[in-house]
């Protein structure tokens, strides 16, 4: 991960790209591009196709059309060189199993055969991630008791084995509450502009974001937008995205509210 | 059970073991029953963390239809067991993720599964103890040929785990980054319902197809209250149901009553005091932090 920054200097380039299942386009005609540890937050409403582009980035999704390449490579399914956290998992109440165990899944889960003889090492290679995402404290506790904060850095560690250089993260501030909510940003991003990790970031508000982000990929009424937060977040452009008025608002703080946006879904159907 | 011939008890469990394995049917019922115990333990572990305990159970009713119409046609009715409940599992791993969720469909195949199942019996001429034996287990009626075949299909169970281990675990506790990692869920889930229906039908012979609960999920939630480690929770649902087979077989040789009951009630017991000590200790916590 500290190897010098190559010419291709590209995470993803993406050109012309549709999406869709059958005859449904979720989203089409979307060229975008995320270079190296560019911290990228992805918003757009409720089923505009954010995880679809997650799940297309991961291989589970085909394009319709287009073309998509990560690290100048193909799609494909298993791409160690990606870290995924998933938004919603059902967790077992009466399982006690520990937190090191599911990032020790990160590690080797998807091989053949048991570890006998690199157990040791996974287990070290898992309490060293817990430690980068400062989760020691829980290593060895039972998944089950852990806080929403706890949970989400479990995630983050388990994403963080094997080196990625992507992180794909669906919704890590959902069932946050704002302090949280900005100390998990914070570590997120202390961690990745440290290991020049790009990260596409899931969320439904802007506002935990703002001192983080370099740029916004916004998704809406199928169409895919890229720019910095003030090109994207402002009314005119959003108006033009929804084809409906929508007025963003800024307080002294610097704080966004986009107001509008419920309308102009409803509308739109 | 064995009221006809004088056994007695003494607190010499080495002596009394070599009494009872004397004969063949208690050695072979020993056998067997270790080797669906050891089965069933692991195998159990995963229905467990998948969430399946419900379709383990339809699994095992399906069988009971293919047992019942193999004995009308005649041939070996685990042969029956293990047709039906392979074609039950790959329908319910055909329906991937929902299958934890699909009560109602699998609870509706089930009750038509049965219906068929008490069709053969009252088709079948024979005796009525072929119906009773496939619904509760007939361990000590095992042959040295189901001895050994039990012991194939165990190792063929235990090679196939030890191969898919790593992507059982995953694809059981962390399905969506298992999926992302390149796992295939839908391949997983076919080896392992074929697993599961292959470790049902073993385990028919010693518990019945309406005991199954008793010796594949009981000893796997067992150890899924107190493991930290999946390693340790397969070990635990082994010596779980390993320690109520062997209580069980020891039990009925000098009391009359069935080896399944001795087993479920030895299970069942296990599970509560399980309960009732972790239910104890978290209120001690309790008390303990508001007095702090």
């Amino acid at each position: 991960m500290s190897e010098a920054p190559k010419k291709d200097d590209l995470v993803i380039s993406a050109k012309g790209l549709s999406v869709g299942y059958g005859p449904n386009v979720i989203w089409q005609d979307a060229s975008f591009s995320v270079r190296r540890g560019e911290f990228i937050g992805l918003l757009g409403p409720n089923g505009s196709g954010k995880t679809t582009l997650f799940r297309l980035l991961l291989g589970l999704t085909k394009p319709l059309t287009g073309s998509i390449k990560i690290l100048d490579e193909e799609l494909r399914r298993g791409n160690p060189k990606i870290g995924y956290v998933p938004q919603r998992r059902l967790l077992d109440s009466e399982s006690r199993l520990h937190a090191l165990e599911y990032v020790i899944l990160g590690i080797d889960g998807n091989k053949y055969g048991i570890s006998l003889f690199r157990a040791k090492a996974n287990r070290n290679e898992a309490i060293e991630a817990l430690r980068l995402v400062d989760g020691l404290a829980f290593a060895y506790k039972p998944l089950s008791e852990l806080s929403g904060g706890e949970l989400q850095k479990v995630y983050l560690a388990q994403a963080l084995v094997g080196q990625p250089e992507l992180l794909l993260l669906d919704e890590p501030l959902a069932n946050l509450d704002i302090r949280r909510s900005n100390e998990q940003i914070r570590l997120i991003k202390t961690i990745t502009e440290k290991n020049n990790i790009a990260v596409l970031l899931i969320a439904h508000d802007i506002n935990p974001l703002l001192p983080v982000v370099d740029r916004i990929i916004y998704i809406a009424n199928k169409k895919v937008v890229s720019g910095s937060i003030d090109q994207v977040i402002s009314s005119e452009r959003l108006s033009n995205l929804y084809n409906s008025p929508i007025e963003v608002l800024k307080d002294s703080k610097g704080r966004l509210a986009v107001l509008g946006v419920e309308e102009a879904i409803h509308h739109d159907e | 059970m064995m009221n006809n011939i004088a056994v007695i008890f003494s607190w010499n469990i080495w002596n009394d073991l070599q009494d009872m394995w004397q004969y063949p049917f208690m050695r072979h019922a020993f056998e067997a029953g270790t080797v669906v115990a050891i089965v069933a333990g692991i195998v159990g572990y995963f229905v467990v963390i998948r969430r399946l305990s419900f379709a383990a159970h339809a699994l095992s009713h399906i069988g009971f239809a293919g047992a019942a119409g193999a004995v009308l046609a005649g041939i070996n009715p685990l042969l029956g067991l293990i047709g039906f409940t392979a074609g039950g599992g790959l329908a319910m791993a055909g329906l991937g993720r929902k299958a934890a969720s699909q009560d109602v469909q699998i609870g509706t195949v089930l009750a038509f599964m049965l219906g068929l199942g008490v069709l053969f019996i009252s088709l079948y001429k024979g005796y009525a103890t072929e119906a009773y034996s496939i619904l509760f287990g007939e361990i000590l009626g095992i042959s040295t040929g189901d001895v050994w075949l039990t012991a194939f299909f165990g190792l063929i169970i235990v090679v196939v785990v030890t191969t898919m281990y790593r992507r059982l675990l995953f694809t059981s506790l962390d399905e969506d980054v298992a999926e992302a990692k390149g796992t295939s869920l839908l391949g997983t889930s076919i080896v392992f319902m074929l697993i599961l229906a292959l470790a049902t039908s073993m385990s028919v012979q010693v518990v019945g197809v309406l005991l199954i609960f008793a010796l594949m999920v009981t000893p796997a939630a067992i150890a899924q209250r107190l493991a930290y480690k999946p390693s340790q929770g397969i070990a635990i649902a082994v010596i779980c149901s390993l320690l109520a087979t062997w209580v069980g077989l020891f039990a009925s040789y000098y009391l009359p009553y069935p080896v399944s009951f001795f087993i479920v009630t030895f299970i069942f017991s296990i599970y509560v005091l399980v309960r009732l000590i972790q239910a104890f200790s978290h209120r001690q916590k309790k008390t303990l932090i508001k007095s702090i």
